[in-house]
């Protein structure tokens, strides 16, 4: 299979901090891979290493075959989605509009949008909101946003989506709802997905694989043996045992 | 009202009052989205400084004021993004300090100057043919780089980490409106002064807001207050003793408060029910 992203040896230093170190992992066509790690581990200042948002102390990125600082030749057949607080709840948009904002680049600068009304309906009608497009952003409910935020990255028919807690502040069944779909949009659409999130039960179910961090690389593999590894107690620095906890829950259901 | 207009002084008055209600407004729409009020307020106190400037060297206060407040402006979004501090602490030292400089440059030179009063408080109805011809100026340059960019300063007011993502020049736009904004205040101080600017370049908006749930009606709304309040205020100041500056924010103030209650009444969202 081919590698949509090879990271081999990255760090990354910001403002004299190291926030990223050896960190190396591959994501192969089609695969969904998960990244995990605890609060401050530098699961964003990956995505935006990848994305060329931050600079490169060391190491290298290939995205889709180029390197970050030449991302502007694969910007098309990237879908991101970024963390749930970086925009505003409450902000005076259609859903349509929303989506829309997708197809923004530079290419676009200066030029008028033309009718992107086929594309903005198709990219919700893969996320099952296809009569939504007149609604006022502002009045969905959290799931029904991240839905909308979801077709804003699928916009321009992407190959990689790359999805920054894509389930953060939604309830269980919202949370089930979402990776159910992702499935779908994987399969439907051919897609690799790097999405991070920080339900390790919810995320190693639907992943292929696992890549857990905290500032450096503690484990990367299949979800079965990286919940198992002692890897993921030393990334969050704590003693748990996930597996025994899900036990639990399946004994006490007989 | 024809006897408002027979006055030269009064139409040239209302002509001001036109531009700076469109320009004011428009500019609003956008401090509203992208959480700049603060920044929009403490710039008119901060451009005391640059105003200051050409009152003791013999320049029109306007143009000095102009160049320190784009400067101020772009200044202040540069250092809060390097130092990693927000606009609103960067404002807070910008502010302070633009208002001892204007205060320190004044009281350096001896005599009066009662173009400071007027710099303050405003006084709409001595705008000269040249005030307005910068004011029309400042205006065509703000909806030209408005209409031009639309779109993409919408994708940054409403989430700035996607408009990177996406390759939008971000930063450069963002000082492009931080530059817009700080231009607008500075030759709306004809109008209001210098301490009341804020009014014409927040009210506008939040006005908008709290009515529309889309920008489309965000920005008419938006449009219609700045027009209502400008061009009202300064009818009122003709038929009742109060002053121009003073008039403008007040109907600003009541117009926004009618949206308040209208907001409740409709209850346009479903949250405020």
């Amino acid at each position: 299979m081919e590698a949509v992203i090879s990271v081999d040896n990255l760090a990354v230093i910001l403002d004299g901090k190291a926030v990223l170190k050896k960190i190396s992992f591959t994501v192969n066509t089609g695969e969904i891979a998960g990244i995990i790690g605890p609060n401050g581990a530098g699961k964003t200042t990956l995505f935006r290493a990848l994305l060329g948002l931050v600079p490169l102390h060391a190491g290298t990125i290939k995205i889709l075959g180029v390197p970050p600082h030449r991302i502007k030749e694969v910007r098309r057949r990237i879908g991101y989605m970024p963390q749930n607080q970086s925009f505003e709840r409450r902000f005076p948009l259609s859903v349509a509009d929303v989506v829309a904002m997708g197809l923004l680049s530079p290419e676009s600068l200066l030029r008028p949008t033309g009718d992107c009304r086929e594309r903005v309906a198709a990219a919700l009608k893969s996320v099952g909101m296809e009569k939504y497009g007149v609604r006022p952003f502002q009045e969905l409910s959290g799931g029904e946003q991240q839905r909308i935020l979801l077709a804003r990255s699928l916009v321009r028919n992407p190959t990689l989506l790359l999805l920054d807690e894509p389930t953060s502040g939604l309830d269980f069944p919202a949370q089930q709802q979402f990776y159910e779909m992702l499935l779908r949009l994987r399969r439907e659409r051919d897609l690799t997905v790097l999405l991070i999130s920080h339900d390790l039960l919810s995320v190693a179910s639907v992943a292929d694989t696992l890549i857990c961090i905290n500032r450096t690389m503690h484990v990367h593999g299949h979800p079965g043996e990286v919940m198992q590894s002692p890897g993921l107690k030393e990334a969050y620095r704590c003693q748990f045992d996930l597996l025994r906890q899900t036990g639990r829950a399946e004994e006490s259901e007989r | 009202m024809s006897e408002l207009l027979s006055f030269g002084f009064m139409r040239q008055a209302l002509a001001a009052a036109i531009l700076v209600g469109l320009l004011c407004s428009a500019v609003s729409f956008f401090v509203v989205l992208k959480r700049l009020s603060f920044l929009g307020a403490g710039i008119s106190h901060t451009a005391l400084g640059g105003m200051a400037i050409g009152l003791v060297f013999g320049v029109n206060p306007i143009l000095t004021g102009c160049l320190f407040a784009v400067g101020a402006a772009m200044a202040a979004g540069s250092i809060s993004r390097i130092g990693k501090l927000s606009e609103d602490t960067v404002i807070g030292i910008f502010y302070a300090s633009g208002m001892a400089l204007g205060i320190a440059l004044i009281s350096t030179f001896k005599g009066y100057y009662p173009e400071l009063f007027s710099l303050l408080f405003g006084n709409i109805l001595a705008v000269s043919t040249q005030e307005l011809l910068i004011i029309a100026g400042a205006l065509v340059l703000i909806l030209l780089f408005f209409t031009l960019f639309f779109k993409e300063l919408l994708a940054i007011c409403f989430d700035e980490e996607m408009a990177m993502a996406g390759g939008l020049p971000v930063r450069a736009l963002y000082l492009g409106l931080l530059a817009a904004m700080g231009l607008a205040v500075m030759v709306s101080v004809q109008l209001v002064g210098a301490v009341l600017v804020a009014a014409l370049i927040v009210i506008p908006g939040a006005t908008g807001y709290r009515l529309c749930a889309n920008y489309r009606g965000m920005l008419a709304v938006s449009l219609v207050t700045g027009l209502l309040g400008s061009v009202g205020g300064l009818v009122l100041s003709y038929f009742y003793p109060v002053p121009p500056g003073a008039a403008i924010v007040l109907i600003l103030t009541v117009l926004f408060a009618a949206s308040l209650l209208l907001r409740r009444r409709l209850g346009v969202s479903k949250q405020d029910k």
